[in-house]
């Protein structure tokens, strides 16, 4: 390190009082002022016991550590306040465990802080830039390299080279396709059809319409998911098929989105949000408001399932429904456009 | 060749003095690593705290290395459907998939798996929030500079990946918060145009949410994600050490040269130690504070959802965006655009990333600035650059606060509809507003820094002379801060240039650069020039003046 013969002659590498490179004015460091324990050797001694003290108790946590591990039950709650009701287990091994490693830090930071040197030391920046000379040197390294090659004069190599190095990465694509199936009609696709049942979500039941209140809300399903043998494809159709069923006055349904798709003031819509897929999921009873709770999109279930609020751009699919010979809801056909959110080739 | 042969053969060593020392003459021997380890262990850092905020993201990666190591031992990243049948009693019974099922017993039969599981969730709570923090601070200082761009970059990279990291990590445990989340992502993935279905189709293994997804993220978020963090962190801290650090300025501070301590043995102490800090604060807060309580949300349905569902903080920004966007969407023949999710989840980001990472080029060239820089601006000193800093942070704190205008609406019992439509206005009225205001006062702060410079600091001692009139006494300031008040390099924007040439010739490149020009005045606009030597002088010597005057006044009244 050469500390002190900058070429200016300054030790800062100013040139009259100015920075070189920026032209700010430099000031010459401050005296360095002593602290307690450089003086006072029993301040020194002090501080040396405070970071011994700090080691041996993390010593100590660790051993309390592996005596809460063994001895405090997994299944103990405890209530402390604030904090609340916790793990006793879980409470006591972080605690020991945390305070171990932090007294290690500690101890460490108190050391350097009172007993190490706090004198400053100035190091010299070396250039971040090359000499012309280094600089042609390796220009010509790279000329000579680049015409040993051939790879500049022998044209016909090096094209049909970096035209396989521009295929090389299609197999890399290719072996990806099988990643997935390709879209298809899938995303357009329920598994609601004409006749098939609505049926509770939790518990699959039929749904007579006579047993539901004027108001009311139903989660539901169509009765063919529980058909579904693979339990992927459940999922899948749950995701796209989910429903709710909501019933108000007839005289309050300003429009459908279809003719008598209702059942005496029951009413059916697709319960994924036509924004991001979220399941809708707060209906206000009294403005028939559908609100998905992800990004607060509106839709009016009495005006055909209108967007009112909110990033949706479209409005909630209703399903046609009517009642069996026994009063049982069921679906007058399937949804006639692509549930959930929207996508490229949806039109 | 002879030369040859000599230049192979070892010099004559001196044996060793000590054990360590014959450790050392052991790698030595066959790396000849001596000159390299002095530079290391001499190797000088500036001091100041701002300094820590990289060293807290990076000992949060180190703790999310180890911790999430430990997951994998007990995680199984399935979606095969089981019943549960562990400790959890509220849950028994229900069907879910193993990752859920297995997040479980982490959290309720693996002694310290609870504890593990939180002290890397906050540790990826704190690896972000750091991360973010320190890019402010490398911001409002200016360290991103020449020579320093391409670390910016880097930073910028690390930024992006961070957030895709974490999203993946709290999409795992397949809950129904989780599973939400993912089902957001999948729509927004089915947005894009031409490709868009596809994507996910590919990405999922068909329709959402079928059972791909969670091995494919986990082995996304366990080794491809952690493996490129890695090694760009690793070139990030290589560059900090080879172009070595940014100082701010002080005495005895230049752009030539690193005042501070030596790596060893300070900083192996400070530092080591700050590392233990950080683990032991992160243990301890985990021990104390629950946190992603997945038990409570229940195993991931896609016809459930809890009301008032929010993501981790750092996509909080993007989930409001997406909450304030208008529900545009067109139908170009046959075809579906959704601006709704297009302009908020992709475009937006895109632009502010993009905008992010070219920074350091897009402000050198509008100030025509090509030196290096190793001192850094107090953030006053760019007001410009600050303002602009501070006006992006209020856009970015609008989107952060609208991804919970269903929180504020419950909890302050408001109309949803007025807060988004408030928070509509507000992000394009508050930020130019930020800007301004920061300029003017970041101005201001310069004019009472020259104000210090040439009258002093105000003592508070109040004299009042036999005229009746009142006279503050002022104090000079001290080298120190005079160091760091004086370290303003003076600019000058680019001067327009001329629309002809000498010989009135019309140059076709004026255009360009009269905007560059034009740019440059902007940026440097209200540049309040540091005192002069002669102003400082004669600063000094009124001051010394006024002072001779008051305690002559003093006198005269003593004598009385």
């Amino acid at each position: 390190m050469s500390e002190l013969d900058h070429p200016t002659g300054d030790p800062y590498g100013a040139k009259d009082g100015k920075d070189l490179i920026s032209g700010i004015t430099v000031f010459p460091m401050e005296p360095h002022v002593p602290r307690k324990a450089d003086i006072d050797p029993k301040a020194a001694i002090r501080a040396e016991r405070q970071v011994a003290t700090m080691f041996g108790l993390s010593s100590l946590m660790i051993i309390l550590f592996v005596v809460a591990y063994i001895k405090v039950p997994a299944d103990l709650l405890i209530s402390i306040p604030i904090i609340g009701t916790i793990n006793a287990n879980h409470l006591a091994i972080g605690f020991t465990f945390g305070m171990a490693i932090l007294l290690i830090g500690l101890g460490a930071i108190h050391w350097a802080k009172k007993l190490m040197p706090d004198e400053e030391v100035i190091q010299e920046r070396h250039a971040l830039t090359s000499t012309n000379e280094a600089r042609a040197e390796v220009q010509s390294s790279l000329q000579r390299g680049a015409a040993e090659s051939g790879f500049r004069d022998r044209k016909i190599i090096r094209r049909s080279l970096l035209g396989a190095l521009a295929l090389f990465p299609v197999p890399l694509i290719v072996l990806l396709r099988d990643l997935g199936p390709l879209p298809g009609t899938r995303l357009r696709e329920t598994i609601w059809d004409k006749g098939i049942h609505l049926v509770t979500d939790a518990t699959y039941k039929k749904i007579k319409a006579s047993d539901i209140p004027l108001g009311g809300l139903i989660n539901a399903v169509p009765e063919n998911l529980l058909e579904i043998e693979h339990e992927e494809e459940t999922l899948n159709q749950r995701g796209k098929a989910s429903i709710i069923i909501v019933r108000m006055d007839p005289a309050e349904i300003v429009s459908q989105q279809g003719q008598e798709w209702d059942y005496q003031g029951i009413l059916a819509f697709s319960k994924i949000c036509t924004h991001l897929g979220c399941p809708t999921s707060l209906y206000q009873q009294r403005t028939h408001h559908l609100l998905c709770p992800c990004h607060q999109s509106t839709f009016d279930l009495s005006d055909s399932g209108n967007v009112v609020f909110g990033p949706a751009a479209r409005r909630m699919p209703q399903l046609a429904i009517t009642v069996d010979a026994e009063g049982y809801l069921v679906a007058q056909s399937g949804f006639n456009e692509p549930v959930g959110p929207s996508f490229w080739e949806r039109g | 060749m002879s030369t040859t042969e000599e230049s192979i053969q070892a010099p004559a060593h001196a044996a060793p003095t000590s054990k360590a020392g014959a450790v050392g003459y052991y790698i030595d021997d066959r790396l000849a690593s001596a000159s390299f380890t002095k530079r290391l262990v001499d190797k000088v850092f500036p001091d100041h705290w701002s300094f820590m905020l990289g060293e807290v993201a990076l000992y949060s990666f180190i703790i999310l290395l180890l911790t999430g190591t430990y997951l994998t031992l007990f995680f199984n990243p399935s979606m095969t459907e089981v019943i549960y049948n562990g400790s959890y009693v509220p849950l028994k019974g229900v069907k879910m998939s193993e990752a859920f099922s297995s997040t479980l017993a982490i959290s309720f039969d693996v002694r310290g798996g609870l504890l593990m599981r939180q002290i890397h969730h906050w540790a990826a709570l704190f690896f972000t929030a750091a991360v973010s923090v320190h890019l402010l601070r490398v911001f409002f200082t200016g360290a991103f500079r020449k020579p320093r761009e391409i670390n910016w970059v880097i930073g910028t990279l690390l930024l992006v990946l961070a957030l895709l990291e974490g999203f993946s990590g709290y999409s795992l445990p397949d809950d129904l918060l989780s599973g939400t989340g993912l089902r957001i992502a999948e729509g927004i993935i089915q947005a894009i145009p031409l490709v868009g279905t596809y994507v996910a189709m590919f990405l999922f293994g068909g329709e959402f949410p079928g059972t791909d997804i969670m091995p494919r993220l986990y082995s996304i978020h366990i080794l491809l994600i952690p493996g490129i963090l890695l090694a760009l962190i690793t070139v990030h801290l290589i560059m900090v050490f080879y172009q070595k650090h940014t100082q701010f300025p002080g005495p005895g501070r230049t752009e030539s040269n690193v005042v501070g301590f030596r790596l060893f043995p300070i900083y192996m102490a400070k530092a080591g130690g700050f590392f233990f800090v950080v683990f032991g604060i992160t243990v301890l807060i985990a021990a104390l504070v629950t946190i992603n309580p997945v038990w409570l949300y229940g195993p991931y349905t896609p016809s459930q959802v809890t009301a008032g569902s929010q993501p981790d903080w750092y996509i909080g920004w993007l989930d409001g965006a997406v909450r304030l966007m208008p529900n545009l969407e067109s139908h170009i023949f046959g075809y579906t655009l959704s601006w709704n999710i297009l302009v908020p989840a992709l475009v937006i980001p895109g632009i502010m990333f993009t905008a992010l990472g070219l920074y350091p080029w897009i402000e050198a060239w509008a100030t025509g600035d090509k030196r290096e820089h190793h001192l850094l601006d107090r953030p006053r000193n760019a007001p410009t650059r600050t303002g602009l800093g501070v006006m992006s942070l209020t856009f970015y704190m609008i989107l952060v606060i609208s991804g919970g205008n269903d929180i504020i609406a419950s909890a302050f019992n408001l109309s949803i509809n007025q807060i988004t439509w408030g928070f509509r206005f507000l992000l394009f009225i508050l930020p130019p507003l930020a800007f301004v205001l920061t300029k003017r006062i970041c101005l201001g702060l310069q004019r009472r820094d020259n104000d210090k410079l040439l009258h002093g600091y105000e003592t508070g001692r109040i004299l009042r002379l036999p005229s009746g009139e009142f006279l503050e006494i002022h104090e000079p300031i001290g080298e120190a801060e005079k160091a760091k008040l004086l370290a303003k390099a003076d600019v000058t924007p680019l001067e327009l240039p001329s629309k002809v040439d000498a010989n009135g010739v019309r140059n076709p490149k004026a255009a360009k650069s009269v905007a560059r020009a034009k740019l440059s005045q902007w940026f440097y606009s209200d540049v309040i020039p540091t005192p002069t030597d002669e102003e400082m002088r004669a600063a000094a010597e009124h001051a010394a003046h006024e002072l001779h005057e008051a305690e002559s006044h003093l006198k005269e009244i003593s004598q009385h």
